[in-house]
């Protein structure tokens, strides 16, 4: 996928091209991302889509530059801020994570030291990567935490962490990822836990401050649901590879992909109530047994002897729309099909 | 080869109206003064009412969803439905008779009528067990096996949850999530149970495994007329599986109807919040328009009715006085003041 990519409407703040992350293992080399391109324009959300095993994840991790070793990028770019992160040093990936680029986990207890108080730990985020006095620090993490919603900022500072509920928690993550006003937001599943109203408050802030900022994000879910509302552009990744991107209302709307078709025909609201669901069948298969050619073609419906003939490698493209199929679906609304 | 028929005629005798299981104003709390705090020695643990005068009856093969977010209690009612925890107040009845009267044989087949399935397979099985003897052990300590015939009916019980008995001599890390959650809805089955009970049983999983199980429950009611009680905070699942359901905040039913009537015509604040989040995807951004406030701690409920300090539409009469809960159509109940100013 070497076309220009669905989300660089505007100039894009980081574009990925063709990367590869291995995980060497007794058995063989798996590759967890195999060429994957995409990129995030400025003010934009990408929702990065996958079930287990996609990938998802371990791409996130890899613009991070936290692939943990033995696993390592094989191969690609990742240009940011006029750099390939891929070549950057140690050094140089720290002083931009945190700062230029963050990320929110899942568990906000990934970002939280359980026995420092909030402030300890926002001023000590600030000051690793500006020095300013104390003071500046601790009023610049109060006024994030208002930010993002907390109620009453000035005593919740000297709070610890297991003093906020799961929810408040992941705002205080939140809080710390916008302390530098950050570029590029990636976003891990960040209210896959939390329940619904709460999610939906978190979501309805992020939504909020994405705007004000103009900040870019990656958003990390197998929630369709949540990225259909979220997000402006998607990618939807199947074992390790990118199978479907453009934009997140065209393509939900009309997909091209079978598999981005199955995952949205999977969800209960998409069928009438006690109707069967129309399933995917089979399971995503293993990372060192994947299917010849197409890696979705021994569970695809329409899959036949060319998608397994030769490798699809081609991407077709309609606008700034690609697919990676050799049978895509092309006409009519979601629910019209049969 | 026999397999024992999953309606046991001499416990379901009764008319078609009768209850399945039905529960009358039950509660459970937690904690309270031990017997030390009783002797006046320590301070005791604080008690939280994790479930309050709840009650409902299910029918033969009715499916009745619970939804509800973090300490609402629709863990603890699960528990309780399946026989795993006894309810500090209310009765439990069991085709009509209270589950605490059964004593002996009796009381041991009710239990095992009701099983639970939960969210984490991992949690609920020996690690250690092949997958044919996790499925085998119950039925055979209960003596649901004939003689010489483990292999046939472990094959049967493999087959009804959708799973392949070659894997039968896996352990269960050498399965699948999905297949790990089809062993779990296996071994329930092999007891031949009349009612399950899911506890969050497919929230874990990938939308496209998850649509596969769920369509294999709607599978099974079809085939063993099981009656279930489906709990979930995912409210598309809920729409989807359920015949009726129950919405829970904070121990206490606030609402209970017929799914298209709670869907089409939800009447508790509560409920209409929670139905603005309704997972659907239809090509529409729709703004994420939260409800205000943070889920209440059941260490510390507030006064009144409990949602009132989240709610648009307290008024002063909700700070003093908890909502009982009445009916506002045919087979529909709804605990709010509103419904009184109508």
């Amino acid at each position: 996928m070497h076309t220009a990519p669905a989300a660089a409407r505007l100039v894009p703040v980081l574009t990925v091209e063709d990367l590869t992350t291995v995980f060497p293992t007794p058995r063989g080399l798996v590759k967890a991302v195999d060429g994957l391109s995409f990129s995030v324009g400025a003010g934009r959300v990408m929702g990065l889509v996958g079930e287990s095993g996609s990938g998802k994840s371990v791409t996130g991790y890899s613009i991070m530059g936290l692939v943990e070793p033995p696993g390592h990028i094989a191969g690609g770019r990742i240009l940011f801020a006029g750099r390939d992160l891929v070549r950057q040093s140690r050094t140089e990936m720290r002083s931009l994570r945190g700062r230029a680029i963050a990320m929110i986990f899942q568990d906000p207890a990934m970002t939280l030291n359980p026995v420092l108080r909030i402030s300890t730990q926002m001023v000590e985020a600030i000051r690793a990567h500006e020095k300013i006095p104390r003071a500046e620090a601790w009023k610049r993490s109060r006024d994030a935490l208002g930010l993002v919603g907390i109620p009453s900022p000035d005593e919740r500072m000297s709070a610890y962490p297991h003093e906020f509920s799961g929810g408040m928690r992941q705002r205080v993550a939140i809080a710390i990822a916008l302390l530098h006003r950050p570029s590029l937001i990636i976003a891990d599943e960040p209210t896959t836990a939390l329940d619904v109203t709460i999610q939906s408050q978190i979501l309805a802030r992020m939504q909020l401050l994405m705007k004000q900022y103009d900040m870019a994000m990656i958003w990390i879910s197998h929630d369709l649901s949540v990225v259909s509302r979220l997000c402006d552009d998607i990618a939807v990744m199947y074992a390790g590879r990118l199978v479907e991107t453009g934009l997140a209302d065209r393509v939900i709307a009309h997909p091209r992909h079978p598999y981005t078709r199955g995952l949205i025909d999977s969800l209960p609201s998409r069928a009438r109530r006690g109707e069967r669901l129309r399933q995917i069948e089979g399971m995503m298969p293993e990372p060192l047994d994947l299917p010849e050619g197409c890696v979705f073609s021994n569970r695809c419906p329409r899959a036949d002897a060319a998608c397994r003939a030769n490798p699809v490698m081609s991407v077709s493209t309609y606008g700034a729309w690609q697919w990676r199929c050799v049978h895509p679906l092309n006409e009519g609304p979601v629910h019209g099909h049969s | 080869m026999a397999i024992p028929e999953h309606r046991d005629a001499d416990i379901s005798s009764g008319s078609a109206e009768q209850f399945v299981i039905e529960l009358c104003g039950v509660s459970r709390s937690f904690g309270g003064p031990g017997a030390l705090e009783r002797l006046g020695l320590g301070r005791g643990s604080p008690v939280i009412h994790a479930v309050r005068d709840v009650s409902f009856g299910l029918r033969q093969g009715e499916v009745l969803g619970i939804v509800g977010e973090s300490g609402c209690g629709k863990s603890t009612l699960a528990r309780m439905v399946a026989g795993i925890l006894k309810p500090t107040a209310g009765e439990i009845r069991w085709h009509g008779k209270p589950l605490s009267s059964l004593r002996g044989r009796e009381g041991k087949a009710a239990r095992l009528k009701a099983q639970m399935v939960f969210q984490n397979p991992w949690s609920a099985m020996n690690p250690r067990l092949r997958a044919a003897e996790i499925v085998a052990e119950a039925p055979r300590i209960h003596g649901l096996i004939p003689r010489g015939e483990q292999d046939a009916y472990v094959a049967h019980h493999f087959l009804l949850a959708g799973l392949d008995p070659a894997l039968g001599d896996r352990y269960p890390h050498q399965l699948s999530g999905g297949q790990r959650q089809r062993l779990v809805i296996a071994r329930a089955l092999a007891v031949v149970p009349e009612m399950l009970v899911c506890d969050e049983a497919v929230a874990a999983l990938d939308v496209s495994i998850q649509a596969q199980i769920l369509n294999m429950l709607m599978d099974l009611r079809e085939k063993l007329d099981l009656t279930s009680m489906f709990i979930s905070h995912d409210l598309g699942v809920i729409e989807h599986l359920s015949d009726r359901v129950v919405v829970m905040y904070l121990g206490r039913v606030v609402e209970n109807a017929e799914v298209a009537e709670l869907f089409e015509r939800p009447n508790h604040p509560y409920t209409r919040a929670l139905l603005e989040e309704l997972p659907r995807i239809d090509g529409e951004r729709r703004p994420f328009a939260a409800i205000e406030g943070e889920l209440p701690s059941p260490l510390n409920p507030p006064p009144g009715c409990a949602f009132h300090p989240r709610c648009p539409f307290a008024m002063e009469r909700c700070r003093r006085e908890a909502p009982a809960l009445l009916p506002v159509a045919s087979g529909h109940l709804s605990a709010c003041h509103l419904n009184d100013m109508a």
